[in-house]
């Protein structure tokens, strides 16, 4: 079995991000940037795969500008054994995403594609579903657990109102939840290794698809400040306070 | 055209988010149609049909919909879509599970988690955990739109009489299969939708210790909440987790304690209208955005702030 995992190239998740002046976005320019959150889930849970004896290749990829190839390699280094990047710039759209992918898919031919159920940048949630439709393969989001069956995956979801568990056939898409593994570090001499390891780079382009916006983003403006509030001295004072003054209890 | 939305079921009655849904499409287009894909789901497109809001109720009863299955829903959903200029349904794990399967199969760019329609093609959404938001417009001929349920007010229940059309159902896949769900059944007020949330995080130790926000939140008829980190420690199940990639809420009042205040965190409880925080680390970022801040231990506060509440004579319900 073959795994293709999609890993995002983000602000890194510590960082508080601060909004351009002009409103044209926020500001990424000397900012830390990591991978996706739950993108590591996705890379641990194939490479975990693979070291149970059920997959024989990981494959890592990720579609962005040239410094996405950071991002691969960090996949590389925790047990991913090739690389490809899908070199794009400016803005691409979760359904631009999922049409590379979708070429990726074609050409790769993985039994299963493993990615973040949502990248923390733009929150949109789509790229695993749209991947999911474009190739007519049955998805599983939101995965916090994945068993392994002959023909098929039996994945726990976590939802609104607990827990689901349905069963996929392979080749299928699963989207990661963050309480799926504990994503491991990668050692140093694993770093060394990934440096040696193969990452191919094609073009969008190159795959023949338009990765034109088609939802224009008008401004971007940071939320209204919280005014600043109290700290109160005791418990009896908070009480009095959340029943005279914010009338709330 | 009209506004097609979505409804989310339980082949008995209608999920409250639904509500929201209908009203943030109602200020899209008033012409609103709604969807039931379901299994003996009459009461559903009944109740659905009453809802004022709603001009046309479609309703397919098929087998095939037992279970919400995205695959099975999307077909049914396509086969309708180009009679409408919008597709819309909640930003829950519903909505954020199907729309995009179904965005993808009409070529549309969906625009995710709108806290507020501009006008019909405009809408402003949260981005970075909700320390941005983006005013986007949308190029696509049909819209595919899911809305955060909390930023918009629930459509009224009764009064309508809407007509039920029966639709046909569309093509049954056997890619995927429903084996079971583990619904956390309680008596309490729906975290989503709860007027007080009380949340415990990492400072709570464990899930034994819980009990003391148990007792603070029967008192103030609240929903229970919880930060990743608690959640993560195993003190308490995935359905309370509230933050960016968990639920958001938006309660007039929200008590978070011993929680330090990730912004993970707090992009799923900002918004609330009065926010109070017990936390013994004065240096707790949480303090920042809390109008009222308390820095205790909490297994001192809990229990006293539980006496002084039973002292009141009245409390808001």
């Amino acid at each position: 079995m073959k795994i293709l995992v999609a890993v995002k190239r983000v602000i890194d998740y510590n960082v508080q991000i601060r909004v351009k002046e002009d409103g044209s976005g926020v500001v990424t320019d000397n900012v830390k940037m990591s991978t996706n959150p739950p993108d590591d889930n996705a890379i641990e849970e194939a490479v975990k795969i693979k070291e149970a004896g059920k997959a024989s290749e990981v494959v890592a990829v990720s579609v962005g500008e040239e410094k996405a190839q950071e991002t691969v390699r960090k996949a590389l280094a925790v047990g991913a054994d090739r690389g490809i990047l899908v070199k794009a710039d400016g803005v691409i759209e979760p359904l631009a995403v999922s049409k590379i992918l979708q070429k990726v898919v074609e050409k790769e031919k993985p039994d299963l594609v493993f990615m973040g159920k949502q990248a923390i940048d733009d929150d949109c949630n789509q790229t695993g579903q749209m991947l999911a439709a474009l190739l007519n393969w049955p998805q599983a989001t939101f995965a916090s657990k994945i068993e392994v069956k002959d023909k098929s995956l039996e994945v726990t979801r976590e939802i609104d109102e607990g827990l689901e568990t349905i069963e996929v056939n392979v080749p299928a898409i699963v989207t990661c939840d963050l309480r799926l593994n504990e994503p491991r570090y990668a050692s140093l001499p694993n770093i060394m290794k990934a440096k040696k390891k193969p990452i191919e780079q094609i073009t969008a382009s190159d795959l023949g698809v338009d990765t034109k916006p088609r939802v224009e983003q008008i401004k971007v403006e940071e939320p209204p400040k919280r005014k600043a509030g109290i700290k109160v001295a005791s418990v009896e004072e908070l009480v009095q306070k959340l029943k005279n003054e914010a009338k709330v209890i | 055209m009209s506004v097609l939305i979505i409804t989310e079921h339980n082949n008995k009655e209608y999920k409250p988010f639904t509500l929201n849904a209908i009203s943030a499409a109602s200020q899209i287009n008033e012409e609103v149609h709604a969807l039931v894909l379901g299994s003996n789901s009459d009461s559903v497109a009944k109740s659905i049909s009453e809802i004022p809001n709603v001009k046309k109720v479609i309703h397919v009863n098929n087998p095939i919909y037992e279970n919400y299955l995205a695959e099975n829903y999307t077909s049914a959903i396509i086969k309708l879509a180009e009679g409408y200029s919008h597709i819309i349904c909640s930003a829950n794990t519903f909505g954020k599970n199907l729309m995009p399967r179904i965005a993808a199969l009409l070529d549309v760019s969906q625009v995710s988690d709108i806290t507020k329609v501009v006008s019909k093609d405009t809408y402003v959404r949260p981005i970075y955990a909700g320390n941005a938001f983006a005013t986007v417009k949308s190029t696509d001929k049909i819209k595919c739109v899911t809305i955060r349920p909390t930023s918009f007010d629930p459509a009224p229940t009764s009064g309508g009489s809407a007509e039920i059309q029966n639709g046909n159902p569309g093509d049954t896949s056997n890619l995927s299969k429903f084996i079971k769900k583990e619904e956390i059944k309680s008596d309490r007020p729906e975290l989503g939708t709860a007027r007080v949330v009380i949340s415990g995080g990492r400072g709570m130790q464990s899930g034994e210790n819980f009990k003391l926000i148990t007792a603070v939140a029967d008192k103030l008829n609240a929903a229970i909440g919880a930060s990743r980190a608690a959640v993560d420690a195993g003190y308490i199940t995935n359905d309370h987790q509230v933050g960016q990639t968990g639920k958001v809420v938006v309660p007039d009042l929200y008590i978070a304690v011993g929680i330090s205040g990730a912004i993970q965190h707090l992009a799923g409880m900002k918004e609330s209208k009065v926010i109070v925080a017990i936390n013994k680390d004065g240096e707790a970022p949480i303090f920042s955005i809390a109008d009222y801040g308390l820095e205790a231990d909490l297994f001192d506060a809990l229990p006293k702030f539980l006496e002084e509440l039973n002292k009141l004579n009245t409390i808001q319900k």
